[in-house]
């Protein structure tokens, strides 16, 4: 899925090309993190904050 | 054919792996540990998986997961005995010192008072880590008493019971690197150096990637690590001590390779889609009371590397 989104952080404008439901994009303004959360239509919102238990 | 893909994000490694499935025609579903339930009574719905891919970025998820499905009987990549040995630092230098591994010396101490004692024991400089925890996070190298003080203070006042487990290791001069190789079934498919002006050289804190060569001696204490910790898909963390050589530092069970991919070309996501899929048709070809250890747990015994 492709198009424009706004970041509910700092309302900047992303275009996103071919992204996947669930993935983690990084808006080119603020550099918060997003989640893509839905696909149709096209919503990213604040992805989760890391926790103490998150790694490799 | 069938396979679960366990994930907390979908991250650049999540969407390399969707594509390395997709090119092998598996069938495969995305499972969001966040929308989860288990019913531990009723893993019906779980059994239409030849394997489960675990990629939590969650520790405690993966592993919980992990001990769900393998009690079931359903194999897992990583197994949660795996998970459970490598989430955990302290676990980790256990099961290598148990193999005869090298790492760096490890104290462990549980009040501030025996902590500080065990750091004087060892000597300045000592490096202070959490026993759960990564990406380089709360990592403290401590260069005299002073610093020993205000730190064992601090972790004590953390929230979780864990800080107050006082896991100090030697601290090793590296050259201004160390090398994370990575080590799928019983092969070292590549490493690279992870370089950094910094004492901690994660590439989570800006350590750069550069080609580390796979010699024969790298490759045999990287296969000894990955055995002792159960075997799998692992990323093996190595430090080159000046007078001792390769050392063990860490050994991650759902490693990210973004960085590797495009440093080495080698094509990871790939060879951990083909691993997977052998641990399926293992589970598939083989009666089900005689599971490979360290692929199908839930008998409780520690972790037994079978050759692949």
């Amino acid at each position: 899925m492709s198009g424009s989104v706004n970041c509910p952080e700092c309302e900047a404008t992303l275009n996103l090309k071919e992204v996947v439901q669930g993935e983690i994009v990084v808006c080119p303004d603020c550099g918060i993190d997003l989640e893509v959360i839905e696909l149709s239509p096209l919503t990213v919102a604040l992805a989760p904050m890391e926790e103490e238990d998150w790694g490799e | 054919m069938k396979i679960g893909v366990l994930l907390s994000r979908v991250r650049v490694e999540e969407k390399w792996l969707f594509e390395a499935l997709d090119k092998r025609s598996v069938k495969h579903d995305r499972i969001d540990d966040r929308e989860v339930k288990f019913d531990v009574a009723q893993p019906e719905p779980w059994l239409s998986y030849d394997v489960v891919l675990e990629r939590s970025i969650s520790f405690a998820r993966g592993l919980y997961a992990t001990q769900i499905l393998n009690a079931w009987g359903i194999p897992t990549v990583n197994t949660s005995q795996v998970a459970a040995v490598c989430g955990d630092k302290l676990t980790t230098t256990l099961m290598l010192q148990k193999a005869n591994v090298p790492q760096p010396r490890v104290k462990v101490a549980f009040t501030p008072e025996s902590a500080l004692d065990a750091i004087e024991e060892l000597g300045y400089p000592v490096v202070l880590k959490p026993i759960v925890g990564s990406w380089g996070r709360l990592l403290s190298k401590i260069n005299d008493r002073e610093a020993a003080e205000a730190v064992l203070e601090h972790k004590e006042t953390l929230g979780s019971y864990q800080h107050s487990i006082f896991y100090i290791q030697e601290y090793i001069t590296k050259p201004g690197r160390d090398i994370r190789a990575f080590v799928i079934g019983d092969q070292t498919v590549c490493a690279i150096y992870r370089t950094s002006p910094h004492w901690i050289t994660n590439t989570a804190r800006g350590g750069q990637g550069l080609v580390c060569p796979v010699t024969p001696a790298l490759n045999a204490i990287c296969i000894a690590a990955a055995r002792a910790v159960g075997g799998g898909v692992l990323a093996i963390d190595v430090l080159e001590d000046p007078q001792r050589g390769y050392l063990i530092n860490e050994v991650n069970h759902t490693m990210e390779f973004h960085t590797t991919v495009p440093t080495t070309g080698v094509d990871i996501p790939g060879m951990i889609v083909d691993h997977t899929l052998a641990v399926a048709r293992r589970k598939t070809d083989r009666p089900a009371l005689t599971p490979m250890a360290h692929e199908v747990s839930g008998n409780g015994k520690v972790p037994q590397l079978v050759a692949t």
